[in-house]
């Protein structure tokens, strides 16, 4: 099995699998409230995760890092709360034509209830953002501008720290979509002076159903809760409630607590490596794979998005074939590669395709499954040819 | 002409030359779908579409003197192998002939594990479907 499709998920090191199975066979219990040894060490554990994403994203506080089901639930929280709070009718959001949904409808359902209006910042041929034409979406009437980091369907890298500055400079703020960003490489929110940036632990190497919210404190304390109930709360009465301290206001009721102690294995498994290491390695597979396909009998494959700043992803078509046809092709030799629309519509709609076939590599991947995958794309080019 | 289960006797010995080659086996499956007539345009329209499948099948009955033909197209080719399997086992049936079948060979050829849980929901879409055309036709 030759697993390409890590921009989907990926796969998870033995160190994360350990940590689920002990908390659940050693360790499991309720956190924050009980006074019982159990509770002791699995709070002890949590809040150490949090610490530890606080050192991975350099957030100047934990409480800062609001653990959440996943990057889209991260946003839809600061759409729910930050968005209604501030948004006005003839307010601007601003985002990109290569959002994934999770970073558009969001925003489309807070629009429709504050009669604020969604702008998309082009995407050029190429798969990347012209940073002079984004600049000049940049006016008085945009309150947010929550754009991705690193597209999921084309790997293009954009340039947000140009497109942060340049945002707060207008007084808008910036959320940062870093679902396919934090396995890649370093991150470092005080650098960057994001307000809000949503991150993925299970396309980061740790399970799935989890994420994290990192937002500017300021920010936090003057949004209204998300959801309500348990472990939000300082105190409630029959008819109302004060609410609890961050980062706990922001997360109600029981949270992933084994998932959130794990989530410290994978962390520690990137931080191992190495960022810089990860990145060599990852860009090492993606020239071998671009230099192999680099000729005539591969002329049938069409590649989608060609930005020269990118991850270890790239989508592609080939010519005369239906892009699931592809992807049961190559699932038939044991290799797994995304295909479909990658949750961009509009972006497939912008290129004028229904969808792609993506591959994406990781750290684990080798050359020789490079390799091997290219070969497959051969025989799949010739023989349909 | 063939009986439905000498077809189907057919298209087991034909897949069981791949033995476990999952791929050839898909890449037999568009050789297939390339050999099936052409559909109508006008008759690749929404009411003729496959509900339930991932890709787009169109699959319009023909019905004249108790018997039932059929058009059918995909966007995919392996989507289109397979409806082709449909369409050459019920061409020229009686429609009782279309709902007595019993499709034994799916299960011999391994579909399952060759086109996989999502695609075999889109394939038994593709069989009722057709024999909804069949119930349509039985009284008539």
């Amino acid at each position: 099995m030759v697993y390409l499709d890590n921009a989907a998920t990926t796969q998870k090191p033995q160190t994360v699998i350990d940590a689920l199975q002990q908390y659940y066979s050693h360790d499991n219990a309720n956190i924050h409230r009980s006074a019982h040894t159990l509770a002791s060490r699995s709070t002890v554990n949590f809040e150490n995760t949090r610490t530890q994403v606080q050192s991975f994203i350099n957030a100047k506080e934990a409480a800062e890092c609001i653990f959440t089901k996943g990057v889209t639930e991260s946003i839809n929280l600061v759409a729910a709360s930050y968005g209604k709070l501030v948004l006005q009718p003839g307010d601007q959001v601003l985002v990109t034509e290569m959002e994934h949904h999770s970073n558009l409808v969001p925003w489309q359902r807070i629009c429709e209830e504050t009669g604020a209006q969604i702008i998309a910042i082009p995407v050029e041929k190429d798969g990347t953002l012209n940073i002079e034409t984004a600049l000049t979406f940049l006016n008085e009437k945009v309150k947010i501008l929550s754009m991705v980091w690193v597209s999921n369907a084309l790997g293009t890298i954009n340039p947000i720290k140009k497109m942060i500055d340049a945002a707060h400079h207008i007084g808008a703020k910036v959320m940062i979509d870093a679902a396919q960003a934090a396995s890649h490489f370093k991150i470092d929110v005080q650098e960057l002076d994001c307000d809000f940036m949503a991150i993925s632990s299970h396309k980061l190497y740790g399970p799935t159903g989890l994420g994290v919210l990192y937002g500017k404190r300021a920010l936090l304390e003057a949004m209204p809760p998300y959801q309500s109930g348990g472990e939000m709360i300082k105190e409630v009465f029959l008819t109302h409630s004060t609410y609890n301290e961050l980062p706990y206001k922001f997360e109600a009721g029981t949270p992933n607590i084994a998932d959130v102690i794990a989530f410290e294995k994978a962390l520690a498994f990137v931080t191992e490596i190495g960022h810089d290491q990860i990145a060599a390695h990852e860009q090492a597979l993606y020239q071998h794979f671009m230099n192999a396909i680099q000729n005539s009998a591969f002329e049938g494959i069409q590649l989608i998005g060609t930005a020269a700043h990118k991850i270890s992803v790239q989508s592609f078509l080939i010519a005369g074939m239906h892009h699931f046809d592809v992807g049961m092709l190559l699932d038939a030799a044991g290799i797994a590669v995304r295909t479909g629309h990658h949750c961009t519509q509009p972006l497939m709609r912008k290129f004028g395709i229904e969808g792609t076939v993506r591959a994406s590599f990781a750290v684990y991947n080798t050359l020789e499954e490079i390799d091997y995958f290219v070969e497959r794309l051969h025989t799949i080019c010739t023989r349909t040819r | 002409m063939k009986t439905i289960n000498q077809l189907q006797d057919e298209i087991i010995a034909d897949f069981s030359l791949f033995e476990d080659d999952m791929e050839s086996k898909l890449f037999y499956l568009m050789d297939l779908g390339k050999k099936l007539s052409p559909m109508q345009a006008d008759h690749q329209s929404p009411e003729f579409l496959v509900k339930g499948c991932m890709s787009k099948v169109w699959v319009y009955p023909n019905y004249k003197e108790g018997i039932l033909q059929f058009e059918a197209d995909s966007n995919t080719d392996i989507t289109k192998g397979l409806v082709s399997l449909l369409v050459n086992i019920w061409n020229n049936r009686t429609p009782e002939e279309i709902l007595n079948t019993d499709l034994y060979f799916i299960d011999k050829i391994g579909m399952g594990s060759m086109i996989g849980s999502q695609r075999s929901n889109g394939f038994a879409g593709m069989i009722q479907q057709m024999k909804l055309y069949a119930t349509l036709y039985k009284d008539k």
